[in-house]
């Protein structure tokens, strides 16, 4: 050991690192001796060591003095030092991205890489192609060929594995090295065999029927490497994924039959491709399933967890496959890979029985605090899951929450389990107090502002209506006094709710509110103030609309219409109802818990579909008098899907009009269509005032015409009306090749299907949180009753969904699911109607031999009533 | 659940690590831009330590990768893969690493033997994985390829089977000449 010795100096103390205070500076300057006749080998490679622990600590190097150094390395090529000239190597690839002119080492490198030295033709490759780019690859092209085909397997492989770097760059030339690459295929040696096979899938990926043909000469000759294996077994059900046709082809016995292969990884990666197969049967899993139980029982910790996280996997989809494993399973939960127990107890819970239920929550408990974030968020995620699935168990999964919810955890894990019990407290009525009562429990020592605003928000949408609010007016009033901005303007309107609905607690809240208009925040004052005075005037309409159900308007277009206004300013007040509603998003009521991918999105707020639309139909010159979009419906198919012309139509309502958007492609390649537009022939008195055709429509390049149709005026009763629709365009027969048309073109029409316009459209969803509180808001002015028979319709939920899609209004207070085995139900329906309107709909829904219906409706206009009942008969 | 089906491709290993006692770096690189600065790979150093220093299992998940590891006196081994790869080829650089590094140091895998050999280490890593792409998985290649000056080591050092090996080792090559 002569090295240590020279080190000696440089340590300090045993068992210190020496290049632990390195200076890169004075690294640098030590770099000068790669200069000096002649070339002292050993500690030139000490310095080259420490250049390049130096970059791997992340150390960052300037330009000028990577240069420098690189230059002052080139020399050390003169020494044969075999060590040396390897580190030489590694240096050339650390600084490729760093140094100039780093191609200067090129002709050294292709003279080692061609050179009777063994141990340096590999690495010189692999360094050469690292600093090589397109145009100097076409210089070497002739000796990677040749590289590729050496019969020494380091060279071969680092050819190989090279050229697929540089597949990403180059792939026209490296395309070239196919045979090569096909030759060293048949090499004896198992790596050269695996990356030729990989290099060869990457060349051809794009061609179907050559992975196909690569792959039945492989799949036969048999491949002697585990990792060819592996890659075959993922060409294979990449290749049967996209046939989409049954399990029944060579591939999938190909898979199957590695099942029963030799080698370990194999085995598992057949077993793995098998259970990720889309709608695989459950005669297909078997197989695959049994060889993951024997590896359950495995001495290797890495194979237990492999085996457990696809049994997983497999328990989510079929977990009927996997109760055979149960009893493996079971013997899992003590590993000493928490990892291992975690999945192992997941996986339980999914195909366990509602007996089991309490024991593995036990089990889980005694060791939740010791694994990672990622596991605990799974774990809350398996018991979301079950909690849907037995939901008489809420009890003891809302201790188990509330148990979890007290330890440490980060923001991502808290949000799963708050998450997890809202979802509890929306599903049962029952567990609502108590999981409120975690959930009080849970802000007083809250650091996440995002959880904290959303506990608040629930306290005050759910609280007032149990029967004790008063207790939770302690623990929002604290966050009033003890948090930051944001949580105390949230506990403020918490609190109004409160006193808005409860009269015996208003005085008491109005003594709180008061104190809080003397907080420091603005925002937290004037939310009091205007709570306050709202409040004071003891007013069931008021507290209806500005404490209950807030704005409903959409917020990019509240902010468009605020910033016309100022552009344009007038005497006249800003009008609220001039805004477009806020379209509910179709999410509302996802129960499932989002991944855990899904929550480093950037919380944007991305404008809505109505809100795009609205920004295309303003940039129209005749539809700039419209007013603004009230409603843009879901796209409607006018054709067949597989016809010349494919033309799907979009309904915009307007208050006194509407637009019909039809978005058209053409699927004929010889054909260029100009002019086009759809020509409509109403049944009632609505009338066609313009046409506005898309200019040209080339072959697959869709394009948009649209058609503006006016109300009826004197009749606001006649709101649904069937349109009669052909598509009129000029045809110019074109070269499908060049697309180049003819001079001339004709006059041709195609007939779509009718285009039905119904109460739906002129209705916006509008999700009042408190139906009960717009309900008495609205009053019964205006009310109508009346009871239909469904005689057609067999069950309640069918029934429910058939209301709420044919008036297109929004459900409210989760009515929309009707608890099982009950033959009544109400539903509570909230709608905007064009002018501005609010529309409530009450329906009492009985079941005997068909379904009867109450159908009550509210709304501050007589006219709007008349319409929704008259088209509900 | 998301299950796509894997693109095959010879892209295995996004890192390898080598961390001391104290979770300090002495050795890491990173082969793709999961971790694209140095705050970040220090960052994510840091919890991947502290979540596997204190047990001896082998294999975990974090951050949404698949974390395979192995420690031995005062060093701790990681090889990082995507969490839809397969855990035991991961593994398998794992172990190739470790035997490659035990033979060079002569079964004396620690930390100041490590840093006296760093170049062999340096030299070892580029041998098994190559932009992510697994080289080699067999110790005996690897340490045949980094073939560090045979004179460094006293014969008297080595054991009966090392001899044994290199011996093997010159007469193959005697012959492929």
């Amino acid at each position: 050991m002569i090295k240590k010795f020279d080190k000696k100096d440089e340590e300090s103390g045993s068992g210190s690192n020496p290049f632990q205070h390195l200076e890169k500076s004075a690294v640098l300057q030590e770099a000068r001796i790669f200069n000096e006749t002649p070339i002292n080998p050993r500690r030139c490679l000490h310095i080259l060591t420490k250049i390049i622990y130096l970059l791997n600590q992340g150390e960052h190097f300037g330009t000028t003095e990577a240069t420098e150094a690189f230059f002052a390395m080139t020399r050390l090529f003169q020494s044969n030092d075999q060590t040396l000239r390897r580190m030489c190597y590694l240096t050339i690839k650390e600084m490729a991205n760093i140094s100039e002119d780093v191609i200067i080492v090129t002709s050294s490198l292709t003279k080692d890489m061609t050179g009777k030295e063994d141990v340096y033709r590999g690495p010189a490759i692999r360094a050469l192609c690292r600093i090589t780019d397109t145009t100097m690859l076409q210089a070497i092209e002739r000796y990677m060929k040749q590289a590729i085909v050496d019969k020494v397997p380091s060279v071969s492989s680092s050819a190989l594995v090279s050229s697929l770097h540089m597949v990403k760059m180059s792939y026209d030339v490296v395309k070239r090295w196919v045979n090569e690459a096909q030759e060293a295929a048949s090499s004896d040696n198992v790596m050269v065999q695996y990356h030729a096979l990989g290099l060869l899938y990457h060349l051809r990926k794009n061609d179907r029927l050559a992975v196909t043909k690569m792959l039945n000469k492989f799949t036969k000759s048999g491949l002697k490497s585990p990792f060819a294996h592996c890659m075959l077994i993922r060409i294979a059900s990449k290749l049967l994924d996209e046939t989409e046709g049954g399990h029944d082809s060579p591939l999938f016995d190909f898979i199957e039959s590695c099942l029963r292969n030799k080698n370990e990884m194999v085995v598992y990666e057949a077993a793995s491709a098998i259970v990720h197969m889309p709608n695989c049967t459950a005669r297909e899993l078997a197989p695959a399933v049994s060889v993951l139980q024997l590896f359950c029982s495995s001495p290797k910790a890495a194979l237990r967890y492999a085996a457990v996280r696809t049994l997983n996997k497999v328990a989510m989809k079929h977990p009927s496959a996997v109760t055979a494993c149960n009893l493996d399973l079971e013997n899992l939960i003590t590993d000493s890979n928490r990892s291992i127990a975690t999945l192992a107890i997941t996986t339980l819970l999914k195909t366990g029985s509602e007996s089991s239920v309490d024991r593995l929550m036990k089990q889980i408990s005694s060791f939740v605090s010791e694994i990672s974030d990622e596991f605990k968020v799974v774990v809350v995620q398996a018991i979301s899951a079950l909690c849907q699935k037995y939901p008489r168990k809420h009890s003891v999964m809302m201790n188990f929450l509330s148990n979890m919810l007290r330890d440490d955890g980060g923001f991502d894990y808290k949000r799963a389990i708050v998450d997890c019990i809202i979802s509890i407290i929306e599903e049962n009525p029952e567990s609502k107090e108590t999981g409120l009562a975690h959930l009080c429990e849970f802000i007083e020592d809250c650091e996440h502002t995002v959880l904290a605003t959303k506990i608040l928000h629930l306290l005050g949408k759910e609280g007032p209506r149990t029967p004790q609010p008063s207790k939770y007016i302690r623990f929002i009033f604290n966050r009033v006094v003890l948090e930051s901005e944001a949580v105390r303007a949230a506990a403020v309107s918490a609190l109004a709710k409160f006193g808005a609905q409860n009269d015996d607690l208003l005085p008491s809240v109005l003594v709180l509110m008061q104190r809080c208009m003397m907080d420091s925040d603005d925002e937290v004052r004037d939310r009091a103030t205007f709570y306050n005075n709202v409040l004071q005037q003891k007013q069931k309409a008021l507290n209806a609309a500005y404490i209950f159900n807030g704005l409903s308007v959409s917020i990019p277009g509240l902010e468009k219409s605020l910033h016309q206004y100022t552009l344009d300013p007038s005497e006249k007040p800003f009008d609220i109802k001039s805004v477009p509603l806020a379209t509910t998003p179709l999410t509302e009521h996802k129960t499932e818990m989002t991944p855990i991918s899904s929550s480093k999105m950037p919380d944007k707020l991305t404008p809505s579909r109505q809100d795009i639309y609205q920004e295309q139909l303003a940039a129209i010159p005749e539809f700039q008098g419209l007013g603004p979009l009230f409603k843009s419906s879901e796209q409607v198919q006018l054709t067949e899907a597989e016809t010349e012309y494919v033309v799907r139509s979009v309904k915009h309502t307007f208050a006194r009009h509407m637009v019909f958007q039809f978005d058209c492609t053409n699927t004929l390649n010889d054909q260029l269509l100009q002019k086009v537009m759809v020509q409509m022939e109403p049944s009632e008195s609505y009338e066609v005032i313009h046409y506005t055709p898309a200019a040209n429509l080339a072959y697959s390049q869709p394009g948009s015409c649209y058609t503006l149709v006016r109300l009826p005026e004197d009749d606001p009763t006649a709101v649904s009306c069937t349109f009669s629709c052909t598509m009129k365009y000029l045809v110019r027969d074109c070269d499908p090749n060049t697309g180049e048309p003819d001079d001339d073109g004709y006059d041709d029409e195609y007939v779509l299907e009718d285009l039905e316009v119904t109460v739906a459209d002129h209705i916006q969803k509008v999700l009042k949180p408190n139906f009960g509180a717009a309900w008495e808001e609205v009053g019964d002015e205006f009310e109508k009753e009346e009871t239909f028979a469904l005689a057609s319709v067999r069950t309640l939920d069918e029934a429910v969904g058939n209301i709420i899609s044919f008036l297109g209004m929004q459900p409210c207070e989760r009515s929309d699911k009707v608890p099982e085995n009950k033959n009544s139900h109400v539903l509570f329906l909230a709608g905007g109607f064009g002018g501005g309107h609010d529309v409530l709909v009450r329906a009492r829904l009985a079941l005997a031999d068909g379904v009867t219906m109450q159908v009550t409706v509210r709304s501050s206009d007589e006219t709007v009533v008349d319409i929704i009942l008259a088209s509900v008969g | 659940m998301d299950s796509p089906i894997l693109e095959p491709s010879l892209y295995t290993v996004k890192a390898v690590l080598i961390l001391d006692n104290d979770g300090d770096r002495l050795y890491a690189k990173y082969y793709d831009d999961t971790y694209p600065t140095a705050k970040e790979q220090k960052a994510f150093e840091k919890n991947i330590f502290n979540k596997t220093h204190r047990t001896d299992s082998e294999i975990a998940l974090l951050e949404g990768l698949t974390v395979v590891y192995k420690s031995n006196i005062d060093l701790f081994f990681y090889v990082i893969g995507s969490s839809h790869e397969n855990e035991l080829m991961l593994m398998a650089v794992l172990n190739c690493l470790f035997d490659s590094l035990s033979q060079m140091l002569r079964k004396n895998v620690e930390r100041r033997a490590l840093l006296e050999n760093m170049e062999g280490l340096f030299l070892a890593v580029d041998e098994i994985v190559d932009g992510g792409v697994i080289l080699e998985s067999d110790p005996q290649q690897v340490v045949h390829r980094v073939a560090l000056r045979g004179d460094d080591v006293p014969l008297t050092e080595q054991t009966v089977t090392q001899v044994l090996q290199s011996a093997k080792e010159q007469i193959k090559w005697s012959l492929l000449r």
